[in-house]
């Protein structure tokens, strides 16, 4: 059990690629750390320096308080477990996952009783004379994760280890994961790419990108005030809607109508630099078909009317898509999104993606009067790609003065 | 489609047998040889009329070929347990780790695999004789890990590069040294390129004729193929026919149980399993 800092950690390659800069981060004994980000972004590269695979290039990394920079992996009393699993062929289950403690020179009695009980939790019993070119993806994996466990060490570091798995296995073993952390209570750093486990595993997240963290915090925290362009992008799924917003008139003119400003976006906007063009934010669940919407919570927003392009119905709700007109916004960070996206991406088109009840009776083809909350959407300056919205007091919309 | 595949199989079939007559007619030629008279030694029968052990007997009762045959089986041994070990460790070296100057050192050692050994052969002689390795085990052991180190670091880094690097950071997380990583993780892995690499050296280091004869003089560090030419039979007036092929039958077997002993540690496809691709 331990903490672990890290104080200004950066990496540079021998071929000059800086793959992580100044990256500060604190993580708490006992705490479930996740590093997300596109691919690319130095995930594996940070993790790798925590395990002692990979040198520090600059700063320092602590665990326990101690300085490990120049310290071997096997001095640091960490455990890795590995996209690719990185079971030993050559040895059976039992002896893949008695090799740590083999290595520590305890004596047989104890391996034989830590491995039988790492496997009970993991539920690998029946299998611990296999060798590991006998199991099923499902099976090496918990095997991956019983070397890890079976040695108790300070922290636990895993990098993408369900990424190989069917989407349904994933979804078993992220639970899995999830309840032996809690088991344990271990510190663990864990990489992903996948959303759905960035949002649901840890205590805390990490997005980085282009080796930089980006912002730090809570799953939801993350997901409500995002600090810039791209993590408001990057987290959710679908992800937010980015549209151009011009200041006119005391005024935001968007595709979407004129958004009225309030005092404090105001604030923000007059805070020196403010340019007069920006993006506008709205995650798909901020909008409603306007016809279900009540009088006292239409107050709040703001309604247009557009084409309905495409209905998706998901039974509990309505993924709605519509064309708008107007300027696409465009910023670096959106270009860097809709890459690492692919095709799917839609936050940087002219589509607007809703997810509206699914009481509504909107139809493909129709035009449709729809409204969104005022409360909830983020501006965003296009050249710095900062969140103007997110002041002192953080929750504050548009509207809410 | 069943008519075709057993057409392809007999076909396959009688390839495999005309090669393997074509190239064990001689050697059993050489068997029948060594168990003939030296009467009946040249009736051109393939069966033997009338068998004997009395070739065998020569050969083994003549120090010359006992003492070449220690030769040769000590000086393989420690030239192959050498280039293997240092083979490795430059393979893994190559096939791991980018330094400077691992380009100029594969090149080198690929020039050292060409250079024709007949040129060296004068040069070597002078060497040796200053240096006091002439006619010594040393004197040939050295000439043959030079020759079969490219060998045996071609082969081996082939095999090292197959082995998920992976497994070897999964090592070291494990609490490993680099060492127990390489012993206990690595080579057990690269075993089947070890053992190929092993049995690949050893018999170019059994085989060889050109330095044997030109770096040795004596009984000292005579091998078998140069004692095997050297061979006179018991007295001027004997045929030594039957005793060469008796030799040549006796250094064959421990080629033969050398491979067999290896082989059955090749196992291929022991990485499989190992990761998920
Ligand atoms: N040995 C190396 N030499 C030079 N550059 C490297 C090396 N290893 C990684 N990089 C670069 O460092 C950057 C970060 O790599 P890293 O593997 O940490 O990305 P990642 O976030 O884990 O990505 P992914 O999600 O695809 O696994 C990349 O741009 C990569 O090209
Ligand atoms: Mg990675």
């Amino acid at each position: 059990m331990a903490d672990i800092v890290l104080d200004k950690v950066g990496k540079r390659f021998p071929d000059g690629t800086v793959a992580v800069r100044d990256v500060d981060l604190e993580i708490a004994d006992g705490e479930f750390v996740i590093l997300v980000g596109p691919s690319g972004c130095g995930k594996s590269t940070t993790l790798n320096m925590i395990a002692g695979l990979e040198d520090i290039s600059s700063g320092e990394l602590r665990i326990g308080g101690q300085r490990v920079n120049d310290k071997a992996p096997r001095d640091r009393d960490i455990a890795m477990v590995f996209q690719s699993y990185a079971l030993y062929p050559n040895m059976t289950v039992r002896e893949n996952m008695a090799f740590p403690l083999r290595l520590a020179k305890l004596d047989k009695e104890t391996i034989n009783s830590k491995v039988e009980e790492a496997a009970k939790v993991l539920e690998l019993t029946p299998l611990l004379d296999r060798r590991p070119a006998n199991l099923s993806g499902g099976q090496r994996q918990r095997v991956a994760m019983g070397r890890a466990i079976v040695r108790q060490p300070k922290a636990f570091l895993m990098d993408e280890p369900l990424s190989n798995l069917d989407a349904k296995l994933r979804v078993q073993m992220r639970t899995v994961v999830s309840r032996l952390q809690k088991q344990l209570g271990t510190t663990t750093v864990y990489v992903t790419h996948d959303q759905t486990e960035a949002m649901t595993l840890g205590d805390r997240v990490v997005i980085m990108r282009g080796g930089a963290v980006q912002q730090v915090g809570p799953p939801q925290e993350l997901y409500d005030h995002p600090r810039n362009l791209f993590v408001a992008g990057f987290i959710g799924s679908p992800s937010m809607n980015f549209l151009h917003a011009a200041v006119q008139d005391g005024k935001l003119r968007t595709a979407v109508g004129d958004v009225p400003i309030g005092d404090r976006i105001r604030r923000g906007l007059e805070a020196g630099d403010a340019p007069r063009e920006l993006i506008l934010g709205i995650r798909p669940e901020h909008f409603e078909d306007a016809e279900l919407v009540d009088d006292d919570t239409r107050r709040r927003g703001l309604e247009f009317e557009a084409p309905v392009d495409i209905v998706e119905s998901m039974g509990s709700d309505k993924y709605v898509y519509f064309t708008v007109e107007g300027e696409r916004a465009s910023a670096a960070e959106l270009e860097e999104l809709a890459a690492d996206a692919g095709a799917d991406f839609s936050g940087g088109g002219a589509g607007l993606v809703t997810r509206l009840s699914a009481e509504s009776a909107v139809r493909e083809g129709e035009s449709r009067r729809v409204w969104f909350n005022l409360e909830k959407i983020h501006l965003f300056d296009p050249s710095t790609g900062r969140n103007l919205t997110l002041h002192e007091g953080r929750s504050s919309g548009a509207l809410a003065d | 489609m069943a008519e075709t595949t057993t057409r392809a199989k007999l076909r396959w079939g009688l390839l495999d047998v005309i090669v393997v007559v074509f190239a064990l007619v001689p050697v059993l030629w050489i068997a029948s040889l060594s168990f003939k008279t030296p009467g009946t030694l040249t009736d051109g029968r393939f069966w033997p009329r009338e068998w004997t052990l009395d070739n065998y007997r020569t050969i083994f009762e003549t120090d010359q070929f006992v003492r070449a045959l220690a030769n040769s089986i000590g000086i393989a041994l420690i030239a192959t347990a050498i280039a293997v070990v240092l083979g490795a460790m430059a393979a893994y070296a190559i096939s791991r780790l980018d330094f400077p100057g691992k380009k100029l050192l594969v090149g080198v050692s690929l020039l050292i695999a060409m250079f024709p050994q007949v040129s060296l052969v004068s040069p070597l002689f002078e060497i040796e004789r200053q240096l006091g390795l002439f006619d010594t085990w040393p004197g040939l052991i050295l000439p043959y890990i030079t020759f079969a180190l490219p060998l045996a670091i071609y082969t081996l880094s082939a095999f090292f590069k197959q082995i998920p690097w992976d497994l070897e950071k999964a090592a070291k997380m494990d609490g490993a040294t680099q060492g127990q990583a390489f012993r206990r993780v690595i080579a057990p892995l690269a075993a089947p390129g070890l053992f190929t690499t092993a049995i690949l050296v050893f018999i170019f280091c059994w085989n060889d004729f050109l330095f044997a004869i030109t770096l040795t003089s004596t009984e000292r560090a005579r091998t078998v193929p140069v004692a095997l030419s050297f061979f006179t039979g018991e007295s001027q007036f004997e045929d030594p026919t039957g005793a060469i092929c008796a030799a040549a039958v006796v250094i064959t077997v421990p080629i033969i149980l050398f491979v067999l002993f290896f082989q059955r540690r090749i196992v291929s496809g022991l990485t499989s399993g190992a990761v998920k691709g």
